[in-house]
């Protein structure tokens, strides 16, 4: 069974981010780029599919594709999903904002190429956090989805797949092929090691466009305006329960 | 490979990888170490399970087999997460260490020694330095005699960094008295074989910081060297030592500059939240300005370590960079240490802001492993064709 998994370039988790003067978006100049966290997640799973490990048998996935949709430098992002164990990546060339369903289009025409058994994505990418892309491509292919993923388990041609919901966990049985988006606590992705590093350089990179595969990526969503959020106002101490409920009334306006 | 302005994919995939190992290891890990002397086992641990003390070694042997540059860009990171020295120098020796062995050892040498340091089993030292010849090498005073199976080491050696824990030492000693030798620089042979404590006695120097990874007076009475550990020929052992050089230079100003820059993020930091008399210290010039000379004496001093490491790796002379870049990395680290104390004012005295324990392993890049002034007596002489003043 092949396991997909797309993997997104974006703003490292660790950075703040800053609004651009003319509030048109997010100003990523000179700023560490990174795999989403999720994506990250989502490889270490496939990786195990294939190696074997966190409740899989070892060749469960007989090959793991990384695919991303970006520019020239999202590359780099599939080569450290290379270097975590992936096998060959895709790289679809595309400069500017792709919207998550442009995204799932480019993914449906990947999935009719490459026929996987399972494509396993992040539940969101925590640059824009739409948390459509997962959702949306199994709709264009009509494949069950599973998305918030906390476990995977896979058994002949199903998998159980525990989801993390309010209030608690679900399980669901998703036939394959099958799309799951991953949550946090799936698994802890592993480091790169030097030698894998070094192998990922030697594996295979195919370049893409969104012409080859019949898709138009023109943005359907107009940006309004970006801003920061509001700062947060520093907590008061209140003495006694009357003045609490005086600030809440007058102050707060929420009695 | 070289390091043009901007990171080739596969070394931003290497300084990504060691600042995810370095951030299991934070600040307070570091100051914790610092304080008890205890050695940086789990860190150097991590490092050695992600293959990363090959990073320069030959592959044929279980290494990476990537350049200076590569080697210098990790180091660097490692520095520069918080870690300092008190990181750098506990993996220091396994990178470039053993040059002498990859490029003069047999292929019997190399195979026995090469891949149990890449792996991290052994723990080695490097016995130059001794206490009554300095940065005077060629007058280095520990004897090496034949014996029947090889020779037998006698001396003293200082500084020795490691030696507590090394099961393997690389040494200089001299082979050929001085006054039988044609130049002083001849009849000194290097060895690198096992530290056997039943006649090497190590005793540590108590010191200004760095206290997690020690250094050392060694006795060495009666040390026996088989044959088969001396490397290279007998009698070259100073030419041979001289192709290690050049690149730790080239370490040591990269991870000064990587000290440097954790040290100005701090200050930059405080300097943004520190608020006397109305405003954020950082708004005041007098603030700023220090910390703005350091960001650029930093950066012109990592420019040079690149050039020297990328020279290197092409196979070009490069002694003057590396020495000048060794030079200018101990000092621009230095001054930006320096200006992040400042910055912080009390604070920047207390251990809790971090900056005092950079600013003490600071100094450690300023006299390692040759002083400022043989650097420059060195460019004065070589480049500049002034007379030699020594
Ligand atoms: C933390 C630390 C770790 C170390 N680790 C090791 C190690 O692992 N292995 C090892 O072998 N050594 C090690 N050293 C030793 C280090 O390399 C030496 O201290 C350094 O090379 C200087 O030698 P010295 O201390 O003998 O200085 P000296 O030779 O005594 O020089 C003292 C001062 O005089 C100046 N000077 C001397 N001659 C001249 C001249 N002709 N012109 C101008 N100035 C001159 C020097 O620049 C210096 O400032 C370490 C040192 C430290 C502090």
């Amino acid at each position: 069974m092949k396991v997909l998994v797309p993997v997104k370039r974006v703003l490292d988790y660790n950075l703040k981010v800053r609004v651009k003067p003319d509030q048109s978006g997010v100003d990523l100049s000179n700023l560490k780029m990174s795999m989403n966290p999720f994506d990250e997640i989502a490889v270490e799973e496939a990786v195990r599919m294939k190696e074997g490990g966190g409740g899989h048998a070892a060749g469960a996935a007989s090959e793991v594709i990384a695919v991303s949709i970006g520019p020239q430098q999202a590359q780099e992002t599939i080569r450290t999903a290379l270097a975590m164990g992936a096998d060959r990546g895709i790289l679809v060339q595309v400069d500017g904002d792709v919207e998550p369903l442009a995204v799932a289009k480019i993914l449906k025409a990947i999935c009719d190429a490459e026929q996987p058994g399972l494509v396993i994505l992040g539940k969101q990418a925590i640059d824009d956090d739409s948390n459509q892309t997962g959702q949306m491509l199994a709709a264009l292919l009509d494949w069950p989805q599973a998305t918030f993923a906390s476990k995977i388990a896979l058994s002949d041609g199903k998998a159980a797949v525990t989801r993390e919901v309010d209030g608690g966990l679900q399980t669901l049985s998703v036939a394959l092929p099958a799309i799951v988006t991953t949550d946090l606590r799936l698994n802890e992705p592993r480091y790169a090691s030097l030698p894998n590093i070094m192998k990922a350089k030697k594996k295979p990179i195919d370049m893409k466009t969104a012409a080859d595969y019949g898709v138009d990526v023109a943005p359907r969503l107009q940006v309004v305006k970006v801003a920061e959020p509001a700062k947060r106002q520093g907590g008061a101490k209140v003495k006694t329960v009357q003045e609490l409920v005086e600030k809440l009334k007058n102050e707060a306006g929420v009695l | 490979m070289t390091l043009t302005v901007e990171l080739s994919d596969a070394q931003a995939a290497i300084k990504d990888a060691i600042e995810k190992i370095c951030a299991q290891f934070d600040d307070p890990y570091w100051r914790k170490v610092d304080d008890t002397g205890d050695f940086p086992n789990a860190f150097v641990d991590a490092i050695a399970a992600g293959g990363w003390l090959g990073v320069a070694m030959p592959e044929e042997f279980g290494g990476a087999g990537l350049g200076l540059t590569e080697a210098a860009l990790m180091m660097q990171t490692v520095a520069q997460s918080g870690a300092g020295f008190s990181g750098a120098s506990a993996i220091h020796l396994n990178i470039f260490g053993l040059m002498p062995v990859v490029k003069f050892g047999t292929p019997e040498q190399k195979k026995r020694f090469l891949p149990r340091i890449i792996s991290g089993e052994d723990k080695s030292c490097f016995a130059v330095t001794e206490p009554n010849s300095g940065l005077d090498t060629a007058s280095l005073q520990t004897r090496a005699e034949r014996t029947n199976a090889g020779y037998r080491i006698t001396g003293r050696k200082i500084w020795t960094t490691n030696a507590q824990r090394a099961d393997k030492i690389l040494i200089i000693a001299r082979t050929t008295p001085k006054d039988q030798c044609r130049k002083p620089t001849d009849g000194l042979s290097l060895f690198y074989t096992d530290f056997d404590r039943s006649k090497i006695e190590a005793q540590p120097i108590p010191k200004m910081g760095r206290k997690a990874v020690e250094c050392n007076t060694l006795f060495i009475d009666g040390l026996d060297v088989p044959r088969d550990d001396l490397i290279g020929e007998e009698g070259q052992g100073f030419r041979i030592l001289l192709t290690g050089l050049n690149p730790e230079r080239v370490l040591i100003g990269a991870e000064a500059v990587g000290l440097g820059r954790a040290a100005l993020a701090r200050a930059a930091q405080y300097a943004k939240e520190r608020e006397v008399f109305g405003r954020p210290i950082g708004q005041n010039q007098g603030v700023a300005h220090p910390l703005a000379r350091a960001w650029a004496e930093l950066e012109a001093a990592n420019l040079l370590a690149f050039k020297a490491a990328a020279l290197f790796d092409a196979g070009k002379e490069c002694g003057a960079e590396a020495n000048a870049a060794k030079y200018l990395g101990g000092e621009a680290g230095f001054n930006a240490c320096e200006a992040a104390v400042m910055a912080h004012g009390g604070m920047g005295y207390a251990k809790e802001y971090y900056v005092e324990r950079y600013f003490r392993e600071a100094m450690i890049a300023r006299i390692v492993p040759v002083s400022r002034e043989m650097i420059l007596n060195f460019i004065a002489e070589r480049v500049l064709g002034l007379p030699k003043s020594y």
